[in-house]
This record gives structure tokens, sequence and C-alpha cells, in this order.
């Protein structure tokens, strides 16, 4: 298990003496988190690796799972696409299967936390059992512009909370609780980010067959429409028309998110008869996802919508360069021109690829901005300091705490 | 080099972490911008004229602005932009006067130029307003003399610096930042104090000002 004092080297000591003195006055403070899936996903992904931090810091940290069958999962992914600004048919039966099994979990899941901390909509209602415990609501979804029905169904629970953590200003709206900005954050010790052999990242090529024999592009993203797949597909082909390189699109699917396998079987025919690309549908495989950023010459992230995009600072962190849209918190990450590409279309994002292709010393430049941009915003140990200001932040409304 | 005076008081160098609010208010257009700065509260004000301080620690010199940079960057009022750029902040003892010097600012631009407030953002690019919640810690290092001050300077947290410098004076309401007040006070150091008093830290980078502090101080140490 990694310890905080792994991290000195990277962020210096004082961050972590920082962390420390924070951690002083949360001493023994139980912390239940709790979301919808223990793999799969960011929000997972995330949890794994704050709860130990935490717990060397002196917090009590938890992590609870609700429980869900294949319908609330449904429901939740339509409720997803809908929050993201998606059209969708979402009936009075859909909100009756959330409830329903809502009810089930508001029965069976003990919120014991001094903090109950719920990640995302899934497990949103647990907030009818609030007592005198706080209650922390953490939206990792874009919510800049929803469905109103959605919205209004959720605001309902969302305004009994004590606040609500939202990951990029634009996500913030109108609301009678406090609102907080937390990004979140990649971890440079963990196996998705850490430094690599060359012969780890060969190995894992050879795995895939795939040859570094011309440049290659990739998206590492889950199979799901708003990451656009099928955008990608057509901006490498854009791409392709002037420049010999490889397509590379890999990523797994989340236990919460039953739409995948469709997705992925729209992508595999897209990509038929093409060599070039390669679909990697990948197990839960970090140290692979890792070799993968490691051996593109350009990453891109060209989503529709985007909670964060933590895939733009998993490869700006490896000083890849990188061509992503202009959504959700990807602007936060990339300073276009300056630590990466924005991009608002395909044709803008083969536009761009095609210019890091060409000018392999200005992507050389954007990749490390970008790495230092990352090491001062986006890593695990900021994430932490925030999340313990919020917990202290609970007992402490003034604007000016002295602690 | 002269021999090195024991303070009155001891300086404790505090740490400053910061938790950013978000307040749900959002402007498209400058009449919007300028009506919501007049309503929200001081510590919101601080937080668009001292946030990208933070960002930038140690790539570049931007100018702490957020209006600034959302008139120039999303709205295209360059002119209007540089206005707010150029605005000294040191001048200013309270946020208060800061607040009216901006929107006196904003609103003289948009009785010049009428047409500015057709100029809307678009959608994902509006004005988001926050606001920043201070948090401050004590921390182990303390300072007797010039010499340990100095060396403290060297390895302590940048948010530290920031805190002793930026916020104690403006957000607090001081006369002058943290470290004058010590060195003037408790080591009677007049020329010291008044010579880190008066060189402006907004046109730096954090790593700079630290550096500019030190040099200031072994300069001193050498006399």
């Amino acid at each position: 298990m990694v310890s905080l004092n792994e991290y000195v080297p990277i962020v210096g000591q004082s961050i972590i003496n920082d962390l420390r003195l924070l951690g002083e006055r949360l001493k023994g403070r139980v912390v239940q988190n709790i979301n919808s899936t223990p793999v799969g996903g960011g929000v997972a992904e995330m949890l794994s690796r704050l709860v130990p931090l935490f717990k060397e810091l002196g917090i009590d940290a938890r992590w609870d799972v609700i429980k869900g069958g294949e319908q609330f999962f449904e429901v939740t992914k339509k409720f997803h696409n809908a929050l993201h600004g998606r059209a969708e048919d979402i009936r009075r039966a859909d909100f009756e299967i959330f409830m329903k099994t809502s009810e089930e979990n508001i029965k069976n899941v003990d919120t014991y936390g001094d903090i109950v901390f719920i990640h995302d909509p899934q497990p949103i209602a647990l907030i009818k059992k609030k007592s005198k415990n706080k209650w922390l609501w953490r939206c990792h979804i874009d919510v800049s512009d929803p469905g109103e029905r959605i919205w209004s169904f959720l605001k309902d629970f969302i305004v009994r909370y004590d606040a609500a953590v939202f990951s990029a200003p634009s996500f913030s709206r109108k609301l009678p609780i406090k609102q907080f900005l937390i990004a979140p954050s990649i971890d440079p010790l963990s196996d998705k980010n850490k430094e690599l052999p060359e012969e780890d990242i060969e190995a894992v090529l050879k795995k895939y067959n795939i040859e570094r024999d011309k440049p290659i592009i990739t998206q590492i993203s889950r199979f799901d429409r708003l990451k656009d797949p099928l955008g990608v597909i057509e901006a490498y082909l854009l791409v392709k028309k002037y420049i010999d390189c490889q397509l590379i699109l890999a990523g797994g699917t989340a236990a919460d998110d039953p739409e995948g396998l469709q997705v992925l079987a729209a992508v595999q025919e897209k990509a038929k008869n093409n060599k070039d690309i390669h679909i990697l549908l990948l197990p839960q495989s970090d140290l692979e996802v890792n070799a993968l950023q490691r051996a593109s010459d350009v990453i891109v992230q060209k989503s529709i919508r985007e909670g964060f995009g933590l895939t733009v600072a998993e490869a700006l962190w490896k000083e890849k360069p990188v061509v992503a849209s202009h959504v959700g918190g990807i602007p936060m990450q990339i300073e276009h021109k300056y630590s990466g590409l924005l991009c608002r279309s395909i044709e803008g994002a083969a536009f761009s690829i095609k210019q890091l292709l060409n000018s392999p010393g200005y992507a050389k430049k954007l990749g490390a901005n970008g790495k230092e941009h990352i090491k001062n915003e986006f890593l695990i140990t900021r994430h932490l300091r925030d999340y313990m200001l919020l917990f202290l932040s609970l007992d402490h409304p003034e604007d000016v705490v002295y602690l | 080099m002269r021999e090195l005076i024991k303070a009155k008081e001891p300086f404790r160098f505090c740490s400053r972490l910061h938790l950013w609010e978000l307040m749900g208010l959002r402007a498209s257009t400058l009449g919007q911008l300028s009506s919501l700065i007049k309503k929200v509260p001081d510590s919101s004000i601080y937080h668009h004229t001292h946030r990208l301080l933070q960002l930038h620690q140690s790539l570049s010199a931007e100018p702490p602005n957020d209006f600034a940079y959302w008139v120039t960057d999303i709205l295209g009022e360059e002119d209007l932009g540089e206005k707010l750029y150029s605005i000294d902040t040191m001048q200013y003892q309270n946020i208060h006067d800061l607040r009216d010097r901006i929107i006196a600012i904003i609103d003289g631009h948009l009785q010049e130029k009428p047409l500015s407030k057709f100029r809307v953002a678009r959608l994902g690019e509006e004005f988001y307003f926050m606001k920043s919640i201070s948090f401050i810690l004590p921390t182990e290092y303390v300072a007797n003399d010039l010499q340990e001050f100095r060396d403290i300077l060297k390895q302590i947290a940048i948010d530290s610096i920031y805190f002793h410098i930026f916020e104690a004076k403006l957000r607090l309401g001081k006369k002058t930042n943290d470290f004058s007040y010590w060195i003037e006070n408790s080591l009677g150091d007049k020329k010291l104090a008044q010579e880190i008093s008066e060189f402006d830290p907004y046109t730096r980078t954090l790593e700079d000002l630290r550096r500019t502090i030190i040099r200031l101080i072994e300069r001193r140490i050498a006399a």
C-alpha cells in the first residue's frame, strides 16, 4: 500500500506537511463514502486510492456500495444521459424503479458516518435517512445543461444535503445549499500512472499485436456514446488521408453501464476491415492502460460530454500531447495551445492531430507544460487537501477560518 | 556583516489553504457582469482578483484578474481587458474600494461603447462567480532573527508566502504585509520593511516573489 511519504519526491515535503496538519484536525472522524460500483469508472478508481490515504491521515474513511439490479442501472444510465443533456425518454415507470431500489437501499444501508459522502445520482435518495450527521453530495457528472425533468427530480434530494460538490464551475447551478468546486485527480503512483520500463510497454503492444512502425493515436475511454468513439474513428480517417498512422480505442465497461456492449459493437462494426484501427476491450488492467498511453504519439479525448475527463490528466502527466473536446472539466486541464489543443468538431480534432504529428517539437512542449499543470492542480494530494477542507468547512461557515 | 538583531516577538509562519465555493451565479454579458460584481460578497471579489496568482505560481506572471481575462478572451473586449488588467491592486487597502474601481471601469466602458453590451458569451463560457474560503494554519516554522527568517523562507510552502504577502494585507485589512510589519516592529528595521512593502508583488510569479524577498534580506544581512 502506498504511503504519503512516497509522494514527497513528487509534490514536496510542505504539501504533505499541510495534509498531516489537516488530518490532525479531523482525527477519528468517520467519513462514509457511498457509491454504486466497487470497480470500473473514475469514481471507484479515485475512492480506491483516496480511502487508504485518508486512513493514514487519521480519518476513519469507509466505503460502502448500494445494491441495484439491471433495471435500476438501466434507469440510472438514462438519468446519466439526461443529465448530460441528451434527450432521453424517461417515463414514470423509470422513476418508480429508481425509487423502489432506493427504498430498499434506505432500508438496508447503515448511514453511520459522522459525514456521509454520497457520490453521484444512484445513491442520492439515501438522504431521506439524514439525521444529525452531515451529508455531502458529490456530483461527478457534467450537469452544465441537464434535462430539466431529471434535474428537477434530483434537486428535491440535493437541497436536503448540507452541501454539494461539483467538478467544474460550469456545472454549478442556483441551489439553496452551499456548493464547492473540487476537481477530481489522478494518482501518480498508481499502476495507471507510475513510470514504466520500456520492456513493459513493448510487452503490452506485443500482446495486442500493435507494432510501432507508424505513429499511434489513442483514446482510452469506456465504450460510451458520450465519449464519441465513432467520432474518433472519423477524425482518424481524415488524418489517415495524409499521415500513415494507427488508432487505438481502448477501454472497459463498468458494472453500472449496461449500454457499453452496444456501443462497443457499433465501434467494431465501423472499424472492421481496417487493420490499423485497434479496438481493445481491456479488462480492469491499469498497467496496460498506462503502457498504451506511454506508447502513443497523440492522445485524444473527443467526448461530447465529460464529467471531468481524467484520461486527459493521465496523458498530460505522461507528457503526451493531447487533443480533447472543449467540454466539462477538460478546459480546466488544457489551456489551448499551451498545454494541449482543444477542439469542438471531428474536423477540428483531425486538424489538431495532424498538426501535432507533423510538429513533434511543438507537441513535446505542450506535453511538458501539461505535466507541470497537472502536478500543480490535479494530483491526488490536492484532492485529499480539498476534501479535508470540505469536511472542516461543515463546522466553519465563515469565509476565513483559523484552525 | 552586522550583528543579527533578536526579534522582540518571534515570527510564526502560517499556511493558508483555500477551498473554492461556487455561487451558482453566471454572467453572459458585460451588463450582467457589472450587476453581479455589485452584489457578490467581498470574498468573491478577492477570489477573482487573486485566483490566478496561485494557479500560475511557477509558470508565468499572469495578471491575476479573472474579470480581465474573461472580457478579453471570451467577449473580445481587449481595451476593457487591458484597463482591468492594469488596475494597481497595491493601492487598495480594502476590497470595497477595489470593487468600486472595477465597476467604474466596466460601467465607464459600457457608456463609452454602448455596442459592447450586445456581446454575449457562448454557452459554457459564461463568467461563473466563486469565492475563496481561506483556512489559516500555524506551522512549526518560527523565526527569531533575519537569518532564521531567510532560512525558513527558502523552504516554506509557497501558500505561506502568499498568505503573509497578499491575504494579510487586502483580505484581512492590515495596513501592510505581515513580513514588513514584523521586520519593522519586532526587528526595528524600517528600511528593509519598506523595501519589501514597496515592490509590486502582483507582477511576479510566487516563486519570483520568494526569491526577491530572500535577496533583499540577504543583502541586508550582508550590509
